[in-house]
């Protein structure tokens, strides 16, 4: 029994595997229905209430996270309760789940705003080190697309989401642990953030594409005449 | 001045926490609080370079942006004379331009210079040259090669308004002063697994994504061979303290960053291509301070005891390899 359990999560990863055409529905730990109706069916999020993406995420990430939901360390009602009852296998399971599951496709769309398209570029891709501000793409990876297991991906999230985190860093509704590196790196980083920056950055990486880029941006600066 | 604007934000923030207090908060925010903005806080630096949106137009413009190029990524705009996996900017933060991590603008009105390295007057030139040899493992571009002008003429564009010949606030990395315990591996090791690893990884070599550098290699094949400035124990603590853990400048105690600094030299890399056939003549000749860990023992291994300097590969394909 004990032994099955713990199988369980390494079972329905691999079982997701196999279901390429529809993961979500056919290969996933019971407790995942009940996520599915925020996070979306693939784990693809909801941009229009703002809920994140779960695909692709790391399973040591989303473990943290709602750990942190647990410990009252990340404050958030609406997701607090859905942790809550989670046993540590249930949590283990659940986040080998949606890690599995692919990044959603999205494809680039530009901001109709000039100004806040290119702040939100220059933030991405160049930080603001006046402001001690790093490229967003020095920790999560050229193209945003993140680096598993610490570093998660800021590109297919909905705009609303990276917008409220940063400020929830800002507020102290976001807090990691005292020893906690990942967390302590990403909080300096947001008190630092105005909120024109953080509504610039976050508006442009919600319209990036959630591949990664094929040309790196100095290439495209070279082949400028 | 940025006493001030520290106090502003706090005060802000305390004002946050007053307003969040329906959902009440224990733990603090201390550990995000206690790093400055970037390298150059504590250099006394007022020096500005121009920005880039200033690059001029036409050929000399052109030219400016070919170096800012080869900064950000060497290996792949540079790649004839590269042989690892790092890029100028990865050791001269915001490519180039921040005070307090070896700014270019700050180097560039000091050349020529004497350098005790090779015992003569360097041009700027011949400066860049050692930077491909030993922080690049690479070779040295010829005199007048275009990668050497174009990093020549963005440093010098870098330092636009600032008078030749002075030594200006903000160059070379901020030096730290002599530790309290002299540098120590284990103590080092401890800095390292809690402030390092979650990005250089836990055995030095950096970490890359879709076959592109993310976080540098610190040691090991494909990090700065045993002849940078870099592998001497205070030039690494003096880089570390103003510069790392990445986005948290000065949050390293001075002990902290000198044992880092130790263990991270500790470990083996690529052969000093001054090697003069065995260890022991190549530290007597290059080597011989207490800062270098070149041809000492460490758990039982003589460090840089690799035999001849292997031939660098060019690393034409370094940013699309797996
Ligand atoms: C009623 C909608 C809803 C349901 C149901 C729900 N969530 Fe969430 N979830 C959210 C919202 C909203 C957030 C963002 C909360 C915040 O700002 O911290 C979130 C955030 C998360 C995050 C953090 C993501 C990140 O990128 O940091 C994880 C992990 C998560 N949810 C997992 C789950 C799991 C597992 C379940 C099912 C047990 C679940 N959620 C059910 C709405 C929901
Ligand atoms: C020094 C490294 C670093 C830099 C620079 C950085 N981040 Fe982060 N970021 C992190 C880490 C690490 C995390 C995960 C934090 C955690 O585990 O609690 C994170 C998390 C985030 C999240 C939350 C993701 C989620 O799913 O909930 C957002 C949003 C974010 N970063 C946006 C940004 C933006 C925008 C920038 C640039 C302005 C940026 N980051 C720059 C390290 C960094
Ligand atoms: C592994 C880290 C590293 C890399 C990579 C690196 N450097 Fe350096 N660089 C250093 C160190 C250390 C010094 C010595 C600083 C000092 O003496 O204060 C230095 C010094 C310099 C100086 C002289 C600074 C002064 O004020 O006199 C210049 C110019 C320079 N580097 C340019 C470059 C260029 C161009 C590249 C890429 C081709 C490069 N460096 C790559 C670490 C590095
Ligand atoms: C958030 C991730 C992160 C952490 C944590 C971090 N670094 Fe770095 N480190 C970087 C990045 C990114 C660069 C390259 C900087 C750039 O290109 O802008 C770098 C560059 C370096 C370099 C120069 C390049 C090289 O590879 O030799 C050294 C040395 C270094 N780091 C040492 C350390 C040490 C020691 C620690 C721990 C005290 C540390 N770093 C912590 C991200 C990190």
């Amino acid at each position: 029994m004990g032994l099955s359990r713990n199988l369980a999560p390494a079972l329905s990863a691999f079982l997701a595997l196999l279901a390429s055409s529809h993961p979500a529905l056919s290969a996933s730990p019971p407790e995942v229905a009940s996520c599915l109706a925020c996070h979306g069916a693939q784990g693809e999020g909801m941009a229009a209430a703002g809920y994140p993406r779960l695909a692709g995420l790391s399973a040591e990430y989303i473990t943290g996270q709602l750990n942190a939901y647990i410990d009252g360390r990340r404050v958030n009602a609406v997701m607090r309760p859905m942790a809550m009852p989670l046993t540590a296998t249930q949590i283990q399971g659940i986040a080998t789940f949606f890690s599995s599951l692919p990044a959603p496709a999205q494809p680039s769309t530009p901001l109709t705003d000039a100004t806040q398209n290119a702040l939100g570029q220059q933030l991405a891709e160049h930080g603001d080190w006046n402001a001690g501000i790093p490229a967003c793409f020095n920790c999560h990876a050229p193209g945003g697309v993140g680096l598993p297991p610490a570093f998660p991906p800021i590109v297919g999230q909905p705009a609303t989401y990276s917008e409220s985190q940063i400020q929830a860093w800002k507020n102290g509704t976001r807090q990691g642990a005292p020893q906690n590196l990942a967390n302590a790196l990403m909080h300096s980083v947001a008190l630092r953030m105005n909120d024109t920056q953080t509504k610039a950055v976050s508006a442009w990486l919600a319209a990036q594409p959630t591949s990664a880029p094929q040309t790196s941006p100095t290439a495209a600066a070279k082949t400028k005449p | 001045m940025s006493i001030i604007l520290r106090a502003a934000s706090s005060l802000i923030l305390a004002l946050f926490i007053a307003l969040a207090s329906l959902i009440s908060i224990t733990s603090t925010l201390a550990a995000d609080k206690s790093s400055a903005l970037n390298a150059a806080a504590h250099t006394g630096a007022t020096f500005q370079p121009p920005s880039e949106a200033d690059i001029p137009p036409g050929p000399f413009g052109e030219t400016i942006r070919m170096g800012r190029d080869i900064m950000l990524d060497t290996p792949k705009h540079a790649a004839r004379f590269v042989g690892n996996n790092l890029s100028c900017a990865n050791c001269h933060l915001d490519a180039g331009r921040m005070a307090g991590s070896a700014p270019l603008w700050a180097a560039y009105v000091n050349f020529p210079a004497y350098r005790a390295k090779n015992g003569k007057i360097n041009t700027y030139q011949e400066r860049l040259q050692g930077c491909f040899r030993f922080s690049m493992n690479g070779s040295a571009p010829p005199l007048g090669d275009p990668v050497l002008v174009a990093l020549e003429a963005y440093s010098f564009w870098l330092a636009t308004g600032l008078p030749v010949n002075k030594e200006v606030a903000g160059r070379g990395y901020p030096k730290l002063e002599k530790p309290a315990q002299a540098p120590d591996f284990v103590r080092g090791q401890v800095v390292y697994a809690a402030h390092c690893a979650l990005c250089h990884g836990a055995n030095g070599a950096g970490q890359r994504t879709t076959g592109r550098v993310v976080f540098p290699p610190l040691w090991g094949d494909d990090s700065y061979n045993w002849g940078a400035g870099m592998g001497s124990i205070n030039n690494a603590a003096n880089f570390i303290h103003a510069n790392m853990p990445y986005g948290m400048s000065y949050s390293l105690t001075p002990q902290e960053a000198w044992d880092v600094a130790y263990f991270m030299n500790a470990h083996e890399r690529p052969q000093d291509p001054r090697w003069l056939g065995s260890v022991e003549t190549t530290r007597a000749k290059f080597h011989d301070s207490a800062m270098s860990l070149y041809g000492q023992t460490i758990n039982g291994k003589v460090l840089g005891n690799t035999g001849a300097p292997k031939r660098t590969q060019p690393k034409d394909q370094a940013h699309i390899a797996p």
